[in-house]
């Protein structure tokens, strides 16, 4: 079902009883759809009613990955271009935030059972500050707009707690960048913009190098 | 003093958000998931995880301030508020009462801020911004609440102190961190993934606001290190106490 049908349907309340669970989403998702527009519901729906089978591992081996990258980011490329003033007082801060992320998803992992995936190699194509800076945006940007994608696949409460944890600061990371590159710390408006992991692999995949 | 931000003005809020994506992404995700196993390779199972243990892992090989931060996510997240214990009812309907009546504390705040012309350039126009999402979440809100057959709280009169500058500016900072907060805690309590979903695009956006007000008031984007801290209803409303006309 494209997310334009679902956009087209009629709005229905909400009945628990007596409706089956696809149903039930279906109606709830129409009345989410039609304020915050089925942007940001129709991946959830896709996964909800299909019922994907993506472990918590799996999705932490996800989010691990995105930590990883901005990690190296912020810890090993900004030394590489040489940083000043806020970009480098912002990289010192969001690497050592980023790493305790790194550690935290890792250690949720193994606790999970599995195995934490391997720390890719990145490479960075970024030469000065400006470029530097912008990169960083599009990074944070992406991630809080990662974290808000898998979110809703999360099984485990406690697992959720701590992805909520890590996509605020995120997005607090984000609105920083942004503002210090002269860009709006919203840039999606009101509403932050969940995306799915397509999405993310589109901006990701070319930095990744191994 | 609030830190001067540049000139460029900030996107306005349209009707962007309520624009509808383009017909196939959900199509894709599902085709997509062949690429995602691909990419995870993963084998574990889901089980159980245990918060402490994973904020306890994390404390290990952490700094200070990132070690403080979950220590006291560990302790929040241990006091969350059941759905039982909403004041504003049960299950997701009540959570979403209490986030509107957030928001609408947020929205009165901020029309207040603005009305009073304290600030101009670019910070007032960020303000003047946030003040149209907070006004944009309690319509989204509303219609969730609507939608999903409950009733909408009633609308609290904000009692907000606009004195000066630095002041509200420190209001905001303190306003915004609390909001997200209270959004945080409510996450693992919300039962509907749509519901979910959309409080997680609300929950950023608070704090994007607070780490913007932050920059302005010269304190950290990150108040609480590398992990935000949850707040539960109880504190979250005590905090907002003063507040209520």
């Amino acid at each position: 079902m494209s997310s334009q049908n679902l956009a087209n349907l009629e709005l229905a309340s909400c009945e628990v009883h007596g409706m089956t669970r696809a149903s039930f989403i279906l109606r709830g998702t129409l009345a989410a759809g039609a304020v915050y527009g089925t942007a940001a519901v129709g991946p959830f729906v896709s996964s909800a009613l299909a019922q994907t089978s993506t472990s918590d591992v799996d999705i932490l081996n996800y989010a691990l990955t995105l930590e990883y990258l901005e990690a190296d980011f912020y810890n090993a490329k900004a030394m590489q271009v040489g940083l000043s003033g806020q970009a480098k007082a912002y990289a010192k801060q969001f690497g050592e935030e980023e790493q305790a992320h790194v550690a935290a998803l890792e250690a949720a992992i193994k606790q999970l059972g599995g195995t934490p995936v391997k720390k890719p190699t990145f490479v960075f194509p970024v030469t000065n500050e400006k470029s530097f800076l912008a990169l960083a945006s599009v990074l944070e940007n992406t991630g809080v707009g990662a974290y808000n994608g898998a979110a809703p696949m999360i099984s485990s409460k406690a697992v959720l707690a701590s992805a909520g944890a890590i996509v605020q600061v995120e997005a607090r990371h984000a609105a920083a960048i942004n503002l210090l590159i002269e860009e709006s710390p919203t840039p999606s408006g009101g509403f932050d913009k969940p995306l799915s992991e397509a999405q993310v692999l589109v901006a990701v995949k070319p930095l990744i190098k191994s | 003093m609030p830190t001067p931000i540049s000139e460029e003005s900030p996107r306005t809020t349209s009707e962007d958000e309520l624009a509808l994506q383009p017909a196939g992404i959900v199509e894709q995700l599902v085709r997509d998931d062949h690429d995602r196993k691909r990419f995870l390779k993963m084998v574990g199972g889901a089980g159980a995880a245990s918060f402490g243990a994973f904020v306890l892992a994390a404390c290990g090989s952490s700094k200070s301030s990132s070690t403080g931060s979950a220590t006291a996510a560990a302790t929040s997240t241990g006091t969350a508020t059941t759905a039982a214990t909403n004041p504003f009812g049960a299950g997701d309907v009540g959570i979403l009462n209490y986030a509107l009546t957030l928001e609408y504390l947020e929205t009165e705040f901020y029309k207040k801020v603005v009305a009073a012309k304290m600030f101009s350039g670019k910070v007032g126009a960020l303000l003047e911004e946030f003040s149209k999402q907070e006004q944009s979440h309690v319509i989204a809100l509303t219609a969730a609440i609507k939608g999903a057959g409950g009733k909408t709280a009633a609308k609290p009169n904000g009692v907000f102190p606009i004195n000066n500058p630095t002041q509200v500016a420190m209001l905001a900072y303190t306003v915004e961190n609390l909001g997200a907060s209270a959004y945080l805690g409510q996450a693992a309590n919300i039962q509907s993934k749509q519901v979910l979903a959309a409080a997680l695009s609300i929950h950023s956006i608070e704090a994007r606001h607070a780490a913007t007000l932050g920059t302005l008031v010269n304190k950290s984007v990150t108040p609480n290190g590398a992990f935000a801290v949850p707040a539960d209803i109880p504190t979250v409303l005590a905090a907002v106490k003063p507040f209520l006309g």
